[in-house]
């Protein structure tokens, strides 16, 4: 009989998974900085204007920083990164760190609300589908999933905004105030993005759930619960849950980024003031520390959730807790 | 204690109704068998048809403007009506297919010619290649196609050009992976460890043996990544990040109807519904391309 | 004191019986062995009596449990049975146990689920069951995830769980072929010690002859979903009557050689057809050197306590060839 994992394996595997994760970050940085360091024309000119004169612009680039070396100006990057400085804004002069913390405080609870959305969207439905597999209700769910992944997220939006803000009025279709000011009325501009949001996901993994559910259905080991005398449906939570939650939560894992990526393209159809709008503001005004730090801001979730993820299988299944 | 030879198989299959449904016959008749094949391929040919009359002929010119007719509904002058500058909507959406099709095939195209190589190479050499295209996949993981796009608008300034390489490359991972891993298991196979026997040479090997055992994974991978890129290039044109106007892109004009959603709501649902039904087509192909010549992957999608 | 009467069970997917017209009983504490090749339909008559088969398929006949009818009882009637009164130990060890959960919680769900009891109390009862089924370290063991254990004590699990609740009846699907040979004897001891230390009934499924004879005092031989040929274990080995059991004998070397050198055995040729594809009438003759014109009729199943389905029996052996042994 082999031992359960010992304490020390854990370690020795979270400081592998750390160093690999702090060099794909470090990397990220590179191909972030290069990209935006690389490009021609000179930050300074676009900001001051074609009719700058090359004196004052020299002056603003010395101001910016940008006359130093490449490297220097990487690690003085990565230095703010790390501890907390993220510079200020080419354009506004205002702090970018104040701005990304405003903005996060759209965006954190609109990706939130999306996964909800979609996991309450997925679960039953996938479930559902699995078990009515033979009878059309079950085709007509997997049939309406497939459609629902090939609605793109702002399609989406505008169809709700067309529903419950235009037809019905229930809901704004535009704007957030912060939480501060009202928070029940910040939560209801979330509403209708976060479900935009997510009913795309919900309708991709309800699939992968419907395929998890099948594969439990399928198993040896629910057929013993039932031998045991569990009914159908108890053998299935108390045996199939944590099983069917693995290969779901690989794709949760997955769909992190989309969800992002999707947060920044609903929160431009509801003009929400998050990451997104931030960021595509700053590329409208060539603002490249900020779409800098807010792309790099993303990457680090992205590669930092996909960890977490990633650890979260070992706490679930038990099998590849060593390795 | 000895066993017995009578017994091939001690697990007695449970008969699963795939077996029961599984039809003989050519390749085209299974397809047209597969529902998902049947419709989605089905889909996928009316856009190309659409796109196809769309660049010798639209019942209007599509960049035509006309403030005296802005705005109208359907009517058989103009069957899905005209935008805010009085353009013909079904023109531009025709226009708007052959760019949804072109963009995405150069997206795809990008995808594969740097994805498969590299897959090809990580399976054939191992070792540090693999380390390295591993990590690389786990880097490019981090740039989402969108995200990468919006980084190189900022850097390069939108275009379609701009959008369907960084769609491209974002999905440069997927394909290598899925190269490499179904490239992995011909190469160990027993007719490619023979081949090498005879000292073909790798690149030999490749084209005659590899290649033609992983096309159709391939192939089905290229159907589904086709609908993801007319996904992302919809959302970049509609965020302005893709082609700029005035060339008709579908996800630009849902942008551009949004102003007028309570006038006018159908101007943005018509081109919602286009984007809807090419992502479904290829991805409903996709599904039955997978099932007709990839039994393998059935379950994994 | 019959214990399970089972009366013309039939199986079908679809169009394809996969068992047909299956009838036994089995006394209290009696043990049965079910022999056959695999798709002969052993498993699905086993999941049968326990009202477990997939649900595409379609049964008819009874089942009857200390006289109440399996198949048409509720499903809450059955679940209270199974686990309870029927205890099943399936073919895969690696497989059947849930692969997340400790064993010892596994064990501890069926205490729960049919006696009640605190969560202490049924894990209590688990460490006592493991240390039954012959568990040096039981709480050890009980802290356990499957994949961290060896295919032997995980089948160890099985019988656990499947004797928790002093059943009536242990269904064991080939208990011992996923197994290491050194193993099998061992677990056939030790399912066998329990069994009667519970007093109760076995319906062991194998395709191995050496298995099933040293455990059985009766034997059930299955071919294309029917019962062949059946009868005391001793009478069915020393003296088969089916070609087909002839065949099987013939092909297991350790019986064949204790048991006596009567002419040579027939041994099978061709391999067993698919579900559905057995020949009409007698199911054998597609594979069968005795089969005849008059085999296109079904052969009935006669005799009292050995019968068999043939019509062209292997004549019996000269009575002297069985007294040298036993």
């Amino acid at each position: 009989m082999r031992r359960p994992p010992g304490s020390s394996l854990v370690t020795v595997y979270l400081a592998r998974r750390i160093s690999t994760l702090v060099a794909t970050l470090i990397a990220a940085s590179l191909v972030v900085f290069a990209l935006l360091a690389v490009l021609p024309g000179k930050p300074a000119q676009v900001i001051l204007g074609t009719q700058a004169t090359p004196e004052s612009v020299a002056q603003l680039t010395k101001q910016l920083g940008l006359d130093k070396p490449l490297w220097q100006q990487y690690l003085d990057w990565m230095r703010g990164l790390v501890t907390g400085d993220y510079g200020n804004s080419y354009i506004s002069q205002l702090p970018i760190g104040h701005q990304i913390a405003q903005s996060l405080a759209v965006t954190a609870p609109l990706v939130g609300l999306g996964l909800a959305v979609g996991l309450v969207i997925a679960v039953p439905f996938g479930v559902a589908a699995a078990l009515l597999r033979r009878r059309a209700a079950g085709t007509l769910i997997a049939a309406t999933s497939q459609v629902g992944i090939a609605i793109p997220n702002f399609i989406a939006g505008i169809l709700l905004i067309l529903v419950f803000a235009v037809k019905l009025g229930w809901l704004p279709a535009s704007g957030f105030v912060t939480w501060s000011t009202d928070p029940w009325q910040a939560f209801t501009s979330l509403v209708l993005p976060g479900v935009a949001l997510g009913v795309v996901e919900g309708a991709l993994i309800s699939r992968y759930v419907r395929s998890a559910v099948l594969e439990v259905l399928r198993s040896d080991y629910l057929r013993t619960a039932r031998a045991k005398g569990l009914s159908r449906g108890r053998a299935l939570v108390r045996h199939g849950f944590r099983n069917g939650s693995i290969p779901v939560l690989t794709v949760i894992g997955l769909e992190i980024p989309s969800l992002i990526v999707g947060a920044v393209v609903v929160e431009s159809v509801f003009t929400l003031p998050g990451i997104g709008t931030l960021l595509l503001q700053a590329v409208a005004n060539r603002d490249l520390i900020v779409v800098e730090d807010v792309v790099m801001l993303i990457a680090v979730t992205v590669l930092v959730v996909n960890f977490l993820v990633d650890f979260s299988y070992r706490l679930l299944d038990p099998r590849i807790a060593r390795a | 204690m000895s066993s017995m030879q009578v017994t091939v198989a001690p697990v007695e299959p449970l008969p699963e109704e795939e077996l029961a449904r599984r039809p003989s016959g050519g390749l085209a008749y299974r397809l047209l068998h597969d529902a998902s094949a049947l419709v989605g391929g089905t889909i996928v040919l009316c856009i190309c048809l659409a796109a196809l009359v769309a660049v010798v002929w639209t019942p209007y010119d599509p960049l035509a403007v006309d403030p005296s007719h802005a705005l109208q509904p359907s009517s058989w002058n103009h069957l899905f009506g005209t935008d805010e500058y009085g353009r013909d909507v079904l023109s531009r959406l025709l226009a708007g297919a052959k760019l949804i099709l072109y963009s995405g095939a150069v997206s795809v195209a990008i995808a594969v010619a740097a994805g498969v190589p590299l897959g090809l190479a990580a399976a054939i050499r191992g070792g540090l290649i693999d380390d390295a295209l591993m990590r690389f996949v786990d880097l490019i993981y981090a740039f989402p196609a969108l995200l990468a796009a919006i980084v190189l608008a900022a850097a390069v300034g939108a275009s379609t050009t701009s959008a369907m390489i960084a769609i491209g490359v974002a999905y440069v991972p997927v394909f290598a992976r899925v190269t490499r891993s179904s490239a992995l298991q011909v190469v160990g196979s027993e007719y490619v460890l023979a081949a090498r026997a005879y000292r073909r040479s790798t690149l030999a090997i490749l084209w005659r043996h590899v290649l033609p055992n992983i096309r159709a994974t391939l192939i089905v991978q290229m159907s589904l990544l086709f609908s993801l890129a007319i996904l992302a290039e919809a959302g970049l044109s509609y965020l302005g990040l893709g082609t700029p106007p005035p060339e008709p892109s579908w996800g630009r004009m849902v942008e551009e109807a949004q102003s007028y959603l309570s006038r006018d709501p159908m101007l943005a649902i018509w081109p919602g519904i286009f984007i809807a039904i090419a992502v479904l087509g290829f991805n409903l192909l996709g599904d039955g391309l997978r099932d007709v010549l990839d039994p393998r992957l059935r379950s994994s999608r | 004191m019959t214990l399970l009467a089972v009366e013309d069970l039939t199986v079908r997917f679809g169009d394809a019986a996969v068992v047909a017209d299956v009838s036994f009983e089995l006394e209290r504490a009696g043990r049965l062995g079910l022999i056959g090749e695999s798709g002969s339909g052993k498993s699905m008559t086993a999941l049968a009596l326990i009202g477990l088969l997939p649900e595409e398929v379609t049964v008819s006949g009874r089942v009857l449990f200390d006289g109440h009818d399996v198949i048409s009882m509720s499903e809450a009637r059955r679940c209270a049975l199974r686990g309870d009164r029927i205890g099943m130990i399936f073919q895969e060890p690696m497989t059947a146990l849930n692969p997340v959960m400790r064993v010892g919680n596994q064990v501890a769900e069926v205490v729960r689920l049919h006696r009640g009891g605190s969560r202490r109390s049924s894990h209590e009862r688990a460490l006592e069951l493991l240390e039954r089924v012959e568990f040096r370290d039981p709480p050890r063991i009980a802290r356990s995830y499957p994949h961290e254990l060896s295919g032997g004590q995980r089948q160890r699990i099985m019988v656990a769980m499947a004797v928790a609740c002093s059943p009536a009846l242990v269904l064991a699907d080939e208990p011992t072929t996923a197994l290491d040979v050194t193993v099998q004897a061992q677990m056939l001891r030790l399912l066998g010690r329990l069994v009667s230390e519970e007093g109760a009934a076995l319906v062991l499924i194998s395709h191995d002859l050496a298995v099933v004879s040293s455990t059985c005092d009766r034997l059930l031989v299955m071919y294309g979903g029917r019962i062949v040929e059946r009868g005391p274990t001793a009478t069915v080995l020393e003296r088969p009557r089916h070609p087909y059991t002839a065949g099987l004998l013939a092909t297991s070397s350790a019986v064949s050689e204790g048991a006596a050198r009567g002419p040579e055995l027939p041994t099978i040729r061709g391999s067993v057809p698919a579900a559905g594809r057995f020949p009409a009438g007698c199911v054998f003759r597609s594979r069968c050197d005795r089969a005849t014109d008059e085999c296109k009729t079904m052969p009935p199943l006669e005799g009292d306590e050995h019968a068999f389905a043939c019509w062209h029996p292997i004549e019996q052996p000269a009575a002297a060839s069985v007294g040298g042994e036993a």
